[in-house]
């Protein structure tokens, strides 16, 4: 009798042991899904929401909140979802500033991060922890590459504009570190300003050859309009913020033929992209843009880290996550020693597919370029 | 610094102040009138937009979609007077303002739920687009110069309406006095739909004029909304005419200063923080303005109150 009571609590604890072991994967996603920039996390949303249906894995639990791009919002969701949803794993968060807020609040209680987008230098330099992975780029690469595009095109006297607040500035010092000409006017623009009269009759004045400029979404499309409408037709150049699938139907004529600097395109030749690219128009009906690139690429990063290590034991799962050992939908996929990209910068450029505005790839701006912070990492 | 270069600017801040009038004319009719504050003055613009975006994608007439723009705000103002504003004129102004900030967030989201999160497309008509050439060699948009004209044709509309028409006479008693002209036979409420709903259509004409420069989204009438109150506050609280002169005032201001400022910085700094420095004072110019025209005339410019 007794010797049965032992085995029927051997039974349960392996029983309780083998529950344990079914436990999912917990993921909180904080991003932006309401107010101005909800595209945006609803593009990386969907993206990663695709790639983990694709998966079909039953360990893996996805808790979704909306930060209303607000960072105390974002601190709120993030403190709630490690302390009372008890998350492994946070991701999803869009800007910069959010990231801030929450990236190093996280990873100090435990958590690991993983960035689908934004990538602060901060974060990527001193402030670089083991816990940290940005799966998308260093906030300064897509400048860097648009820099190194403008050398190869010619520019000689470039224009400079961007808004003026950190990732804008950022924005600058990225283009100017790989541009080899002269400047030949700068300008920061206000945050959320929706008209630039004042700042295309300057470019009109200026006898630049090229104009760079980073202003993203509804900004973006504003400028365009304008610039388009004003006559000026000094060639444009920018990150592919401005230019990403979910707005350019807004700009329209206006973008087309702009030449932009992106480490995705849809019609990146291999199988993980086709897969994508065909996934996501079955599913959603429209056409993926970067950021649903970067959401899919971050959770297939995880699913294959899941793969290969328990999520409790978190120097193995770590390593699995360092090795990225997944199909990206940009091909070679590699972290650099801060657990940021490495990864081909490309060169696209605006067309029209039927009725639809859409970038197709024309070069390659920068191999396998890291970041510059990776130096000053100490891990 | 060419002297073309000037006159553009001045120009663009002419065109610029008159963007802002066909917001702040509505804003300060409605409060100048009514006495309410409307923050939902910008989800009005943003209605008018979208009309305007949705109606032109379908019937491809930038006229059509114009008039839509100025029916779908005026509606939607009338619903919202009705359902909700009424309530609120015999409350304090905080009451207004957390009643009118409560649909902010529900147009917002409303909009979202019927149009989607991604910006809409609407393009300048084909007839309007592109520069011309003006007197002295300078290249100009023309749905620019049509939007200054609008603007001034809206502006005379608006004086016509307030000093020659009974509603104008009506309007200028119930800003005066309410009480009495309630007691004279006038009927208020309908007087106060009638202000709303054309203080809503001039916002959604707004939406759909900007809205063809600009980018058609969620959220973009707040950024016009705190600027409209800037204009209202300089030129008086319920003058059409303090409006139009705030409207100018502030679009020079924000113009030249944003052009200037840096330029002028540039004398003795390095190029980068002259125009962080620069860029960062004529962020703040129009506050400046702002502040100034209050200690000298607290009412506004052309304001009767104080």
């Amino acid at each position: 009798m007794k010797r049965t009571f032992a085995s029927t609590l051997a039974a349960a604890s392996v029983l309780a042991a083998g529950m344990a072991m079914a436990e999912p994967v917990k993921v909180g996603m904080i991003t932006t899904l309401s107010g101005g920039g909800a595209s945006l996390g609803q593009a990386i949303r969907d993206g990663f929401m695709l790639a983990v249906k694709e998966a079909g894995n039953p360990e893996l639990e996805i808790i979704i909140e909306d930060d209303q791009r607000k960072p105390d919002i974002a601190v709120q969701l993030a403190d709630k979802m490690i302390q009372s949803e008890k998350v492994d794993i946070l991701t999803g968060i869009v800007w910069s500033n959010l990231a801030m807020a929450v990236v190093p609040a996280s990873t100090a209680q435990g958590k690991i991060y993983l960035s689908p987008n934004a990538g602060p230098s901060a974060l990527a330099g001193k402030g670089c922890n083991p816990l940290y992975f940005n799966v998308a780029w260093q906030n300064d690469n897509l400048h860097e590459a648009a820099g190194g595009y403008a050398n190869t095109a010619g520019f000689k006297n470039s224009f400079v504009m961007a808004p003026n607040y950190p990732a804008g500035h950022d924005a600058l010092t990225g283009y100017k570190r790989m541009y080899e000409g002269e400047i030949a006017g700068e300008l920061l623009t206000k945050l959320g300003q929706t008209d630039y009269a004042s700042e295309i009759a300057q470019i009109r004045a200026s006898g630049a050859d090229s104009v760079f400029f980073f202003l993203p979404g509804g900004m973006g499309i504003a400028f365009l309009k304008q610039y388009a409408d004003s006559g000026v037709d000094i060639p444009l150049v920018g990150p592919a913020f401005s230019f990403d699938q979910d707005i350019l139907q807004a700009v329209g004529d206006a973008a087309m033929g702009v030449h932009n600097t992106s480490q995705w395109n849809k019609d990146l030749d291999n199988p993980a992209n086709a897969k994508f690219v065909e996934g996501f128009v079955a599913e959603y009906g429209r056409l993926p843009s970067l950021m649903a690139s970067q959401g899919y690429d971050t959770a297939n990063l995880l699913l294959s880290a899941m793969a290969k290590a328990d999520v409790s034991d978190q120097d193995a799962f770590l390593t699995a996550l360092r090795a990225a050992d997944f199909d990206s939908v940009r091909g070679d996929f590699a972290f650099g020693s801060n657990q940021h990209p490495v990864q081909n910068i490309y060169v696209r450029k605006v067309v029209k597919e039927g009725d639809v505005y859409t970038n197709e790839l024309v070069g390659l701006a920068l191999e396998n370029h890291g970041d510059v912070y990776a130096a000053e990492c100490k891990m | 610094m060419s002297y073309l270069l000037l006159a553009e600017q001045l120009l663009n801040g002419v065109q610029f102040g008159m963007m802002l009038f066909l917001t702040a004319s509505g804003l300060t009719l409605i409060f100048g009138v009514m006495g309410l504050i409307n923050l939902a003055h910008g989800s009005l613009f943003m209605i008018g937009a979208f009309a305007a975006a949705a109606v032109a994608a379908m019937t491809g007439s930038f006229v059509i979609a114009l008039a839509a723009s100025i029916a779908a705000a005026a509606a939607a103002g009338v619903l919202v007077e009705i359902l909700v504003l009424r309530r609120l004129y015999t409350r304090a102004h905080l009451d207004q303002v957390l009643a009118t900030f409560a649909l902010i967030l529900i147009f917002s989201e409303g909009t979202r739920w019927l149009f989607g999160s991604f910006p809409l497309f609407l393009e300048i008509p084909p007839a309007l687009s592109g520069p011309i050439s003006l007197p002295g060699g300078l290249e100009y948009p023309l749905y620019r110069l049509t939007i200054i004209g609008v603007g001034l044709v809206i502006a005379a509309g608006l004086f016509l309406l307030i000093a020659k028409t009974r509603l104008g006479i009506q309007i200028r008693a119930g800003e005066n006095d309410r009480e009495m002209i309630a007691a004279l036979g006038v009927n208020i409420a309908q007087l106060y739909t009638l202000v709303f709903a054309l203080g809503a259509a001039l916002a959604g004409f707004a939406g759909a004029m900007v809205g063809a420069l600009q980018s058609v989204q969620v959220g973009m009438g707040e950024p016009v909304l705190i600027l409209a109150f800037v204009v209202i506050v300089i030129g008086g609280i319920g003058s059409i005419k303090g409006a139009l002169v705030g409207s100018l005032l502030v679009g020079v201001t924000d113009n030249l200063g944003g052009f200037l400022l840096p330029a002028l910085f540039r004398n003795f700094m390095d190029n980068s923080a002259a125009t962080a420095t620069g860029s960062a004072i004529a962020s703040m110019l129009i506050y400046i303005l702002m502040a100034m025209v209050l200690m000298v005339r607290p009412q506004g410019l052309f304001g009767a109150r104080t």
